[in-house]
């Protein structure tokens, strides 16, 4: 897995509640088998007209938004399938923090999984951060060390996370790697519940 | 303190707890299907490591596969997924539904079908509609795919705990009210998120009386609340449905599960995190006119006004589903047109849904204009309703009648809806573009959804003339 621990960079806002994973990458890219090169479907449906054309109106296509690392979002961001493909897009597009109000359970995972920070703020913080991303190139740093968002005009918000994934992401640990060295307990239990295992084959 | 089902199945899969950190549980039944797992393999390879327990390891293939001349797959890139899952089973030894397989269909729908599904396991898979598998009380979740490879090296995953809800339907469903009139009544009264962080409890008469495929279903679509999971205790019907199934034990072994399954209930004092009481008598036949699950309403209801909005965001994002959808605020439902309708998907797929929707159809045509198309979820069923003549009635009634798949529930195969069009579909997902490109999915019962191909328009169920219901 790979770390994260500070990121300053540019900040764009997608005002929409509920976006879903089947809108952050619709399914008819999730056939190939690689992990890599889903960037440019991202959001496909939104960024391209149904000729294919770019959509100039969606946010993220408009110039003052073009290298941005940190998505702002709002509410129940990446609802819907537990595709990790909407992650992988999110982050080849070059996305390594999103903020949101709130997540579906799954996609938050996904994206810890693959070094996103995934960042829980007040409703009242998003809204501001909404406002300032929509209205001017509008640039955050998060620091994840530290547990907190700011801008360079004051605005300061701490956020939680978990001590576990605290503690993967900032050293980019290998989660299975970690897990494989508790295999003496797998198997002790797997000795443990033998007769309940053999039931269920 | 009593405890939930919820926290002694818990309890019983804890491989290890420290301060600090989620439990590490272990996992009995690890479901895998084309789509989301060919990177889990290759992060296997890559660290060279294996898969742990390949016995306890299930595969099939579903979410592409062609639905007519199946063997011929012309999208190379779908063929090389599948043909990726074939080679990746071959590899390491894990059994697999492959298309040619009398066993084979939607990952949720064989599970059970088959009686890998039992009562008190843990059950994961790379898809979020695992949460389907609790209807046999057991603790079965969606993940993610760098979550399957860690179960595939392991059979444990890392996992907080979750809150647990109670969610209690009383009374009873009126004819003509089904399962899936239930869920989607729930999500749009409680919206798509109030379920976050929990896994709910399913219970109440409506529930106890239900058939385990209306558990599946109402199981199934509790993820689309937000849920991470949701269970209903294991009762004689679960039992009964078990008995006899492929890879459930035979004789005294059987009645040896029986026994411990029968411990798996809350207990009396057992206190849940957050409690819903709903009132079955109240819910009728339920339609969605918008771009998610919650936007639903009943059948004799209209679409929302945008003045009824209580904030700015809901307005907007009514206005976005209005647009979408190509609907007037404040339209009857009973004025929606369809031109498309798909019986099918992991929510209404099995024996017991396509009997309920052939029930509607018998003797009727489909309406002019319209193209119906019913997929059984898996080959078994597929046998099943053509040997008790269900297929016939359909085909009959001009039905297309397919092989097995998720077919139009995400059409990733070539069943799609076109633009602008509206279908009338079992499935669990009404999100822009989910059946195509610039589709418009209505979400209703498999009821509903014959009634809609027979008059081209939505309808009450109830109302048809001599359907009973
Ligand atoms: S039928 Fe639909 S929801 Fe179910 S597993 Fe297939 S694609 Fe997913």
């Amino acid at each position: 897995m790979s770390s994260f621990k500070e990121l300053t960079g540019k900040a764009v806002a997608l005002d929409r509640t509920n976006v879903d994973t089947d809108q952050i990458i619709p399914k008819q890219f999730l056939k190939r088998i690689e992990k890599t090169g889903f960037g440019q479907y991202l959001f496909y449906d939104w960024r391209y007209k149904p000729d294919g054309e770019l959509n100039e109106d969606f946010e993220l296509n408009q110039v003052q938004n073009q290298g941005a690392s940190i998505l702002i979002a709002n509410e129940n961001f990446g609802c819907g399938s537990s595709r990790e493909h909407a992650p992988w897009a999110l982050q080849d597009y070059g996305f390594n923090v999103i903020i949101a109000p709130s997540f579906a359970d799954i996609f938050y995972q996904n994206c810890l999984k693959n070094g996103i920070l995934p960042i829980v703020l007040s409703e009242a913080e998003v809204t501001y951060l909404l406002k300032e991303a929509a209205t001017q190139p509008y640039k955050l740093t998060v620091s994840l060390e530290q547990k907190c968002v700011c801008d360079k005009d004051g605005f300061h918000a701490s956020f939680e996370i978990s001590p576990y994934w605290y503690n993967m992401l900032l050293n980019g640990w290998d989660e299975i790697e970690l897990t494989l060295q508790l295999e003496g307990r797998i198997t002790e239990y797997e000795e443990k519940f033998k007769k309940r295992d053999q039931a269920s084959a | 303190m009593g405890k939930t089902i919820i926290e002694k199945i818990w309890e019983n899969h804890v491989v290890h707890q420290e301060e600090g950190k989620p439990d590490l549980l272990y996992i009995d039944l690890h479901l895998i299907h084309e789509v989301t797992s060919p990177q889990a393999f290759s992060g296997l390879r890559v660290k060279s490591r294996n898969v742990r327990r390949p016995d306890l390891t299930f595969a099939t293939m579903d979410h592409n596969v062609p639905t007519v001349n199946r063997q011929q797959i012309d999208d190379p890139v779908a063929k090389n997924q599948m043909d990726t899952l074939r080679s990746n089973c071959q590899e390491f030894g894990i059994q697999l539904a492959d298309l040619d397989s009398p066993d084979q269909g939607i990952v949720h729908v064989i599970g059970p079908e088959l009686g890998l599904t039992k009562p008190g396991m843990t059950i994961v898979c790379g898809d979020s509609h695992t949460s389907t598998h609790g209807a046999f009380g057991s603790l079965a979740f969606g993940i993610g795919t760098s979550e399957v490879e860690h179960v595939l090296a392991t059979q444990t995953l890392w996992q907080g705990k979750p809150k647990t809800l109670k969610i209690e339907v009383s009374g009873s469903l009126g004819p003509g009210v089904g399962a899936k009139d239930v869920i989607l009544s729930i999500i749009s009264e409680h919206g798509v998120k109030f379920g976050t962080g929990y896994v709910i409890e399913f219970c109440g008469e409506v529930i106890k009386s239900m058939s385990m495929e209306e558990r599946m279903t109402i199981c199934n679509m509790s993820i689309e609340g937000g849920a991470k999971a949701s269970i209903v205790a294991p009762d004689d019907k679960t039992f009964a449905y078990l008995n006899g199934r492929k890879y459930v034990p035979e004789g005294d072994a059987f009645l040896d599960s029986i026994l411990d399954w029968k411990q798996l209930s809350s207990d009396e004092d057992a206190v849940h995190d957050m409690v819903i009481e709903i009132d079955g008598n109240k819910i009728a036949p339920m339609v969605s006119w918008g771009t998610n699950p919650s936007m639903t309403a009943p059948v004799s209801g209209r679409v929302p006004y945008l003045h009824e909005c209580s904030t700015e965001t809901e307005k907007k994002s009514l206005q976005r589903a209005l647009d979408y959808m190509g609907l007037q605020e404040g339209q009857p439902i009973t004025d929606i047109k369809v031109t498309k309708v798909f019986i099918g998907s992991c929510t209404n797929s099995r024996l017991e849904d396509l009997r309920a929707a052939s029930e509607v159809v018998k003797g009727n045509k489909v309406a002019p204009g319209v193209q119906a198309i019913v997929v059984p979820g898996s080959q078994n069923v597929k046998k099943a309703a053509e040997a008790e003549g269900l297929a016939q009635i359909f085909i009959e009634a001009g039905f297309e009648w397919r092989e097995s798949g998720c077919s139009m529930c995400l059409s990733m195969n070539a069943d799609v809806v076109g633009p602008k069009e509206h279908c009338a579909s079992t499935s669990n997902r009404n999100f822009e573009g989910r059946q195509g490109a610039g589709a418009r999915t209505h979400l209703v019962s498999p009821a509903m959804a014959a009634a809609a191909a027979l008059q081209g328009c939505f309808v009450d169920v109830r109302s048809l003339a001599g359907v009973e219901v």
